[in-house]
């Protein structure tokens, strides 16, 4: 399978990639690692009539310790999220959740700002942020500004950047020990998630966010909620699918998938509490 | 557009559609049919090649992005006749039926090995989860690769 024709330009600086983005209006798009993208191109799903690829903007590849979060840069590639001895110590759930993304060869080149900017909700990486608070930093053609995660995502595949905006920095608060859990209920190893959790508990805190349960990733606040006001694990993991609206689909019928949120919530909570 | 990728040491220009596929570009304009296409959405691996030294699947690559990269195939591997140690594995545990998910096996395995030298037969099956064999002989394919790694 062969995408339509499109004009292809190469960028070489953020700023460069925004210019042309905006030369080139609606019809653009930007490609990273290409992992997304190009897969919905091959199928003909998205036609776009320019691509700008960012994936050798190298300044936007790093994982730096930034006080109290991590900074990531959009272009990191998942297998490097996944390596990351910075996140293995501050935010082991986002690594973790990396390593389950696609396969290796998927890993050598899909980043992580491709992952979240395409907002798909079968994604792992827009939930796991979501559940661990983060902010996205995008930038436009006026400057940089700050999205918080939960603001982020809009719809299927639609977010909160604006067309002439690019995702350039994921900010993911530090753990600070916090027990933690991915699930991941697929039939292949290399799958999608049918349902997926991630899920940290401190103390009085926790985040639970859920992959594949609606039309955007989801914060399961009820489950926190439940949590925070003394409810045992089985009682808060009940109120798994509170805040999603699931689709029925091949895998799994909505009855399905809301069981599993259930079951699969309950499990990451028992995991995040050890 | 032109793009210049150096392929198994070779250094190839070529004039391509900015759509043209890396696999493609191996195949048709560099006209080494060693790596093949089997389902053409990312999921098989039997397009893997190494692209930089990963192992990446080239059917889901622009030719473009490769431009200025290093991509070896499976045809790369034979240095002065001599096969490479995972394809001598794979010949000598029986890694393989049918054939055709092979070259794309064999560079996956060998990135595998490259980033963990002595993986256990978990990380082995973990690590080749993104090549299918539809034969479904992966207890020698996995036999081959340990075999391999403890050469």
């Amino acid at each position: 399978m062969i995408p339509a024709a499109f004009d292809y330009k190469r960028a070489g600086s953020a700023e460069e990639a925004i210019s042309l983005i905006g030369q080139y209006g609606d019809e653009a798009k930007f490609l990273a690692g290409g992992h997304s993208l190009i897969p919905l191109m091959k199928l003909r799903l998205a036609q776009p009539t320019v691509l700008v690829d960012i994936g050798r903007v190298k300044d936007l590849s790093y994982v730096r310790d930034a006080g109290d979060h991590v900074a990531i840069g959009a272009l990191t590639r998942h297998m490097d999220v996944e390596k990351s001895p910075v996140l293995a110590q501050h935010a082991p759930l986002l690594a973790h959740a990396a390593s389950h993304v696609g396969d290796a060869q998927v890993r050598h080149r899909g980043t992580i700002g491709g992952s979240i900017a395409h907002a798909d909700p079968a994604s792992d990486l827009p939930a796991t942020t979501l559940a661990l608070g983060a902010t996205y930093v995008v930038q436009g053609p006026k400057g940089k500004r700050d999205i918080a995660a939960r603001d982020f995502y809009k719809g299927f595949l639609e977010s909160a950047l604006a067309a002439d905006e690019m995702l350039v920095e994921i900010k993911v608060p530090k753990m600070n020990g916090a027990g933690w859990s991915f699930q991941k209920f697929n039939r292949r190893a290399q799958d999608w998630a049918i349902v997926g959790v991630a899920a940290w508990r401190n103390n009085g805190t926790s985040g639970v966010a859920l992959v594949n349960m609606g039309s955007t990733p989801v914060l399961a606040s009820a489950v926190s909620s439940a949590l925070s006001s003394g409810a045992s694990i089985a009682d808060a993991a009940s109120h798994a699918a509170d805040d999603a609206e699931p689709q029925g689909d091949l895998n799994a019928s909505v009855e399905y998938r809301t069981h599993l949120a259930k079951v699969l919530v309950r499990r990451a909570l028992e995991e995040a509490s050890k | 557009m032109k793009v210049s990728i150096t392929i198994n040491g070779t250094t190839q220009s070529h004039d391509v559609e900015p759509r043209t596929l890396l696999v493609h570009y191996i195949r048709e304009h560099a006209h080494l049919t060693g790596t093949n296409i089997g389902c053409d959405t990312s999921s098989c691996g039997a397009c893997t090649v190494h692209l930089d030294g990963e192992a990446v699947k080239s059917c889901t690559i622009l030719a473009a992005q490769a431009d200025g990269g290093t991509v070896t195939t499976i045809e790369g591997l034979t240095k002065n006749g001599e096969m490479h140690p995972m394809q001598k594995a794979f010949m000598e545990n029986h890694g393989l039926q049918c054939g055709y998910c092979t070259p794309g096996m064999v560079m996956a395995a060998i990135g595998l090995l490259n980033e963990n030298p002595k993986p256990s037969e978990e990380e082995v099956r973990l690590g080749l989860e993104g090549n299918l064999c539809r034969c479904t002989g992966y207890h020698n394919i996995v036999k081959s690769v340990l075999a391999a790694a403890n050469k």
